[in-house]
């Protein structure tokens, strides 16, 4: 079973090129095999073929309308709430095809988190907040449910701020705050994926900081993609890079290598600020 | 320069600001004529004692309170009726409008006098007002109190003894109402339905020996409770009826008036300004808290504010769930197309339609064709009489709610696409359904808009009048629509509103005079309701705002 998968991903990837430098150690969590989007008759992305670690950061980094958000929300079908979208090809999540029949797509989303750009916390108090999963789930053992808010929010490196004011409204908190509330409601369910949408572009340097130090944490535990503009960001965070330009992928690599050796001549013009 | 100042934009800002004012100067305007209107009707004002020359120059002794007084035309003047060698050559003359009471001895409650014919005018302080439960006002000196026949009282401790003795038959009878209306009145409504259990078990042919044994038995002891009843009625009666005052006019006819017709007596010309500022508010938690008298010209709305406000309620009720569903499925559900534009389009028009043809609607579809089957399927026993196959409550409040219904979608409409795309998408990505984000997330976020529709709804469906008329409003109703009797919420009854009570009292009295106050008194309270219920729900909505304020975040 594991020896398939590797080779399938080793196939993969050779075209572009070869993330299996380890394939020992690395686990490969997310497959994406020829996957085609389109919106109406305009195509977004074309024949991505990618494979995403387990316990990794893998970022998506390219000029803006490449494609990098819409790849993301692939990962947990959250393309499926616009009209009009189709999809060609596979995803695989632990070798099961999340685009298949049989989905139910509200647990797909609870093995796969996701986290915004902007904070959007529910307009209830910062406890219900990190609960809102949970409630969902069917749990409302106040036990349980007290234990797992706190779990979480110390998990956001958010517990020491607000654990005198669970009850309070979670809109009275800071954007930096409010995000990071708003990835403790994401763990909170235990996913085993995480995806984040340039979690950090609304927020200013000192709370981007933290999102970035709990993001260097979460990997013990998640397998993490991130969307980031800011390239510095990327080359801090992520083990792995994907490089995308109109709706191609255009490089994919271990960041160090991709960021100081790219192969592709559009990922070096686009690395150094030729444009983009 | 001129120029200038128009480039600087404050002739907008003055225009804009004028329309403002210009608004809620109306506002207050029309708002104070009608409280000036209808609340100094109940000022208990000075009677005076006029000697009055008429046109055919005979004196005339006349007492009453002054109500109004205008200047007229001499040729109109002459027209009314007054003589020529009285109006002279004036252009104008003045006539004051007096209320005389005293209807068993003249013809009208109200007389037109002309003012420079009031050769004396005089408040003597021992002048009575007398309230009276039937034929309004009396105006008269009080001479005596009578005991079957026999004086009791008179000289100067008459007036003592008389009010003591109204408290009093006050008393007996505030237990004869309350023992008509709660105890014999729970009788016979139990002995009614009793009744239709016996028709329904002999339609159902079940009427056997032991079910008439059964009816029999609490037939009679319901019979033996109203024989109690009864006869401890006709002591009542009999000690109510038993004083009466004796009055003499201001002209010398002397009339007897039983005590037991009198709601309230006193001397206005001898009252201090305090007295009269707590008679006045007496009166006017009468006017709040009262049952109506005389053809509706006199006494209380209590029912027709207690048939508003429920009628009102229901309604919200009703339109709230229907409108918001509604709403949820064409926002949430319906695929965006040809077919939702077009049901957003009728649903637009809808609020358009003039309420009278919703009235027509309800009449001919609620009230005839469902009430009607409900009577057929349901009432059997109660044939030929109708249960709901008549206007009442409950058809009422449909076709209110129905009314309505455009509004509520609209509004909750709106809220729904206020919500921001990211909270749902939030709700979904932690795994959560459709269902689930709408119920625990975005439905409570739109609740404030919820809330803004069911407030326009009411504002609308508080001041309809055309549409009940036809659904189930009276101009009086024997029981009000909620009572101790089970159970208790009788949809099928029928109600007093507000709104048609202005209309009755203002355009189907048959005393214009008396009922002009109560007209603007109504009105006004009408407002005041409308207004109670609309804080009630902006209240609520303000609330819900301040808890789901993320849409400013």
């Amino acid at each position: 079973m594991e020896n398939q998968a590797e080779r399938r991903h080793a196939i993969d990837i050779s075209s572009i090129r070869t993330i299996s430098h380890n394939p020992g150690k690395e686990d490969p969590c997310l497959h994406v095999e020829n996957l085609n989007l389109f919106y109406g008759q305009k195509q977004a992305l074309f024949n991505i073929n990618m494979v995403m670690p387990k316990q990794r950061v893998t970022a998506y980094i390219g000029p803006s309308g490449c494609g990098k958000s819409t790849l993301l929300r692939c990962i947990n079908r959250m393309n499926d709430l616009i009209d009009g979208v189709r999809i060609e090809g596979k995803i695989n999540l632990d070798d099961q095809d999340i685009y298949a029949k049989s989905v139910n797509v509200a647990a797909l989303r609870r093995r796969v988190g996701m986290v915004f750009q902007k904070p959007n916390p529910f307009p209830k108090s910062i406890y219900e907040n990190v609960a809102y999963g949970l409630r969902i789930q069917g749990i409302n053992d106040r036990h349980t449910l007290d234990e797992a808010v706190e779990q979480s929010l110390q998990g956001a490196a958010l517990w020491g701020e607000v654990k005198d004011r669970l009850n309070d409204n979670a809109f009275g908190l800071s954007g930096g705050q409010q995000q990071r509330l708003v990835i403790a409601r994401a763990i909170a369910i235990e996913p085993e994926v995480l995806l984040l949408d340039e979690p950090a572009s609304a927020l200013d340097p000192i709370s981007t900081l933290k999102i970035e130090e709990l993001i260097n944490e979460l990997k013990e535990k998640y397998t993490i993609v991130i969307v980031t503009h800011n390239m510095q960001q990327a080359a801090r965070v992520s083990d792995y890079t994907a490089f995308m330009y109109m709706g191609e992928l255009i490089e994919f690599g271990r960041t160090t290598e991709l960021f100081t050796n790219p192969v592709k001549q559009q990922t070096e013009d686009y690395i150094t600020g030729r444009y983009g | 320069m001129i120029k200038q100042w128009f480039k600087s934009g404050s002739p907008w800002i003055w225009l804009n600001a004028s329309a403002v004012s210009m608004s809620l100067i109306l506002v207050v305007g029309i708002l104070g004529l009608i409280a000036v209107r209808g609340l100094g009707h109940y000022w208990p004002s000075n009677v005076a004692h006029l000697q009055y020359r008429d046109k055919d120059g005979q004196m005339q002794d006349i007492t009453g309170e002054f109500v109004d007084s205008n200047e007229v035309s001499a040729q109109r003047a002459k027209d009314a009726g007054y003589a020529a060698t009285d109006i002279g050559d004036d252009l104008e003359v003045e006539q004051k409008l007096v209320k005389i009471g005293n209807r068993e001895l003249n013809a009208m409650d109200f007389r037109w006098l002309l003012a420079k014919n009031i050769q004396k005018e005089e408040y003597p302080e021992a002048l009575v007002v007398v309230e009276r439960r039937e034929y309004g006002n009396f105006y008269g000196f009080l001479v005596a109190l009578k005991a079957s026949g026999q004086i009791v009282a008179n000289g100067p401790n008459v007036w003592e003894a008389a009010q003591k003795s109204i408290a009093d038959t006050a008393q007996v009878f505030k237990e004869i109402k309350q023992l008509e209306k709660k105890e014999i009145g729970a009788i016979n409504y139990a002995l009614e339905r009793l009744r239709l259990k016996q028709r329904s078990l002999e339609l159902k042919n079940q009427w056997t020996d032991e079910a008439k044994k059964e009816i029999a038995a609490e037939k009679s002891t319901l019979q033996t409770e109203y024989q109690s009843y009864q006869s401890r009625l006709k002591q009542l009666y009999a000690k109510g009826n038993e004083q009466s005052l004796v009055f003499k006019t201001g002209d010398g006819h002397e009339v007897a008036i039983p005590v037991g017709k009198v709601v309230n007596a006193f001397q206005p010309n001898a009252m201090s300004v305090f007295t009269k500022i707590g008679h006045y508010f007496a009166k006017l938690g009468e006017f709040l808290s009262d049952d109506p008298r005389e053809a509706n010209t006199e006494g209380g709305i209590f029912p027709a504010i207690y048939g508003t406000v429920l009628m009102v309620i229901l309604m919200a009720i009703m339109v709230t769930p229907f409108g918001v569903v509604a709403a949820v499925y064409l926002r949430e559900y319906a695929k965006q197309g040809f077919t939702t534009r077009l049901i957003r389009i009728a649903v637009n028009n809808l609020a358009g339609v003039p309420s009278i043809v919703y009235g027509v609607f309800g009449l001919g579809f609620f009230v005839y064709i469902l009430g009607g089957n409900i009577d057929q399927l349901f009432y059997p026993e109660s044939a030929p009489s109708p249960v709901f196959g008549t206007p009442g409550l409950m058809w009422a409040s449909i076709t209110l709610a129905l009314l309505t219904l455009p509004v509520v979608i609209v509004a909750t409409e709106e809220g729904l696409s206020r919500i921001p795309k990211s909270i749902r998408e939030g709700s979904l990505a932690l795994g959560a359904t459709k269902f689930e984000t709408l119920w625990l997330t975005v439905l409570p976020m739109a609740s404030p808009a919820m809330m803004t529709g069911l407030i326009l709804a009411v504002a609308r469906a508080a001041g309809e009048v055309a549409p009940l008329m036809l659904v189930g409003v009276v101009k009086l109703a024997p029981a009000l629509p909620l009572d101790g009797n089970f159970p208790f919420l009788h949809l099928d009854r029928k109600f007093m509103h507000l709104g048609f009570h202005i209309y009755d009292v203002g355009f189907q009295s048959p005393n214009v005079e008396a009922a002009r106050p109560l007209v603007y008194a109504t009105s006004l309270l009408l407002v005041i309701v409308i207004v109670g219920l609309n804080l009630a729900a902006v209240t609520i909505r303000n609330h819900l705002r301040e808890k789901y304020r993320a849409l400013e975040g």
